[in-house]
């Protein structure tokens, strides 16, 4: 395609609009999928870790381990690396629904760690009022854990969604699409700034509107 | 009824923290568990409802052996044991209302009656105007209130407070025992009190037990043990032994200042013919009732219109000699 036939808002119309909703797609699905499988594995790091509801060394270990594992791979290297399991999944490696296998992948130890965080900052002294009066494991970790910790986990999801947007852009070069394909290709490798700008412009305004966004939340929620 | 037989328990480390632990608490009561921090008396409070576990000898809850009890039934049983903590330990995010209705939630009542029980209990405590509020815009007393009627949903036997006025001025301090002891007197309820306040446990508790880094160093009547001070008594109030005349006879006296012996000094002069020495003492309150407990030195010719005097207006009286001496440090001869 060459763009210099086209007037910028056309470009805009074309490529800039569909490339935005992709990326917002992507960091929608997998952030939800990523946060689920995150509060599962932050949920488990609590209650296994050895003060907490149900100790169990083994468990722990194996989880914590893993976590660090996939949160020490650079994002554009696990993205190669899990080929074979996006493929097991959804039959192909290039595309938009490929790309949600390694961005959930990636960010469900992110989410995890968030949880994990959140609820260990819970007053311990909560957790033993809630034994006191009979509370089952499930209960305090539903009714006094995850509902003293949301505000905190609300400023976390959304550092991990900002952070997942940055992973979207790196995944448009592997084929993903979204923003960040635009951006590469036809900002950097076809020389046309303003559409590399303006994805830039477009990226600067989505971090921000997820910050504050998050930060409003977290306020309604303290 | 609390049974506890022998009771040892040390942490993970091999530090000792209850060593040979044996006191009944029977129903009705209000029990102190006195000591400084690290004398073991929280730990033990936890023993009660299993929040901790321990190594040897039994605690027997109502006729359950707590050690034994799976956690099953620990949780059924914790239904029967409110508990109040020195922090309050409620939920910041929820209001006053939802607080206290969690433990009724947790066990799956029906919405009408944990409207009920909720509304009837903000009641009691007072504070039936602030339900929508949040913890954080309360007092620390107003807190402790909300903590206690969540503690006493589920129509508990037994209360277990740990230190539950140690973060309130003394005068929010003496309306929370003002309530426990309201609710003491209604209900019936076991109130097992920990504290390190020495006026919480003159003020609210018929009985006590003074620890000493895990050991049991005195306990029985609050009354009696403040009667006999033995030196865990006056290590704990910071006090020193009164030194004792070596002239004449020393009397060791409690009267009620409340009652018909109100004048005591003025019909002890009156009636014995001549006025005491008094080398230690004052008027105290237990249980909000005014008690005189001094000690006094007569000459040892008067002691015969002493003791008559006493024995007449059956006052409650000892002779202080060797052996009262041994009886009341009896457990407590170790001296730091």
């Amino acid at each position: 395609m060459v763009l210099s036939r086209f007037s910028f808002w056309e470009i805009f119309q074309m490529l800039i609009l569909p490339a935005f909703f992709a990326t917002l797609r992507m960091v929608l699905i997998s952030g939800v999928l990523a946060t689920l499988i995150g509060m599962v594995l932050g949920i488990v790091l609590v209650l296994t870790d050895k003060d907490g509801l149900s100790p169990n060394r083994v468990v722990f270990r194996i989880f914590d381990v893993f976590v660090n594992i996939i949160r020490s791979f650079p994002f554009i290297i696990l993205i190669v690396t899990i080929i074979p399991l996006t493929r097991l999944i959804v039959g192909s490696s290039i595309g938009e629904v490929a790309a949600l296998v390694p961005l959930t992948v990636a960010c469900s130890p992110f989410m995890g760690r968030i949880f994990q965080n959140a609820f260990k900052e819970v007053d311990p002294a909560l957790i033993e009022a809630a034994k006191s009066f009979g509370a089952s494991k499930m209960q305090i970790m539903l009714k006094v854990y995850l509902k003293e910790g949301l505000p905190s986990v609300i400023s976390g999801l959304s550092l991990g969604l900002i952070n997942l947007l940055g992973c979207s852009a790196m995944a448009g070069a592997v084929g993903a699409g979204g923003l960040g394909a635009v951006a590469l290709q036809y900002g950097y490798q076809n020389f046309n700034v303003r559409v590399m700008y303006s994805i830039v412009a477009i990226l600067i305004v989505l971090v921000a509107a997820i910050q504050y966004f998050g930060d409003w939340v977290y306020r309604k929620l303290k | 009824m609390i049974e506890i037989q022998h009771l040892g328990k040390s942490w993970a480390d091999g530090g000792e923290v209850l060593k040979d632990i044996s006191l009944d608490i029977a129903d009705g009561e209000m029990y102190a568990l006195v000591g400084r921090s690290g004398a073991g008396k929280s730990t033990l409070l936890r023993c009660i409802n299993g929040l901790t576990d321990y190594q040897s000898g039994s605690m027997v809850v109502d006729g359950h052996e707590i050690k034994d009890m799976p956690y099953k039934e620990i949780r059924e049983l914790r239904r029967q044991i409110g508990m109040v903590f020195q922090q309050f330990s409620l939920l910041e995010r929820e209001t006053v209302y939802n607080n206290v209705a969690l433990p009724m939630k947790c066990w799956g009542y029906k919405s009408e009656e944990i409207d009920k029980k909720v509304m009837s209990l903000l009641e009691l405590v007072g504070l039936a105007d602030r339900k929508d509020a949040r913890p954080r815009g309360l007092s620390g007393g107003q807190k402790q209130r909300v903590a206690i009627a969540r503690a006493l949903t589920m129509d508990p036997k037994i209360l277990l407070c740990d230190e539950a006025t140690s973060a309130l001025d003394p005068k929010t301090t003496s309306s929370i025992l003002d309530l426990l002891m309201e609710i003491n007197g209604e209900t019936g309820i076991t109130i097992v009190i920990v504290t390190h306040q020495m006026e919480v446990v003159r003020k609210a508790c018929r009985k006590a037990c003074i620890l000493e880094r895990g050991v049991i160093k005195s306990m029985g009547d609050v009354l009696d043990i403040f009667y006999r001070r033995p030196a865990s008594l006056l290590r704990l109030l910071g006090e020193d032994q009164a030194s004792l005349p070596d002239e004449g006879v020393n009397l060791r006296v409690a009267y009620d200042a409340e009652g018909p012996g109100a004048s005591f000094f003025e019909s002890f002069s009156k009636e014995a013919g001549f006025v005491p020495e008094v080398v230690d003492g004052g008027i105290q309150n237990f249980r909000n009732r005014a008690t005189g407990l001094f000690t006094l030195n007569v000459r040892e010719e008067d002691l015969g219109r002493a003791g008559d005097f006493l024995d007449r207006a059956a006052l409650k009286w000892d002779r202080i000699d060797e052996e009262w001496i041994a009886e009341s440090t009896r457990g407590d001869e170790e001296e730091e």
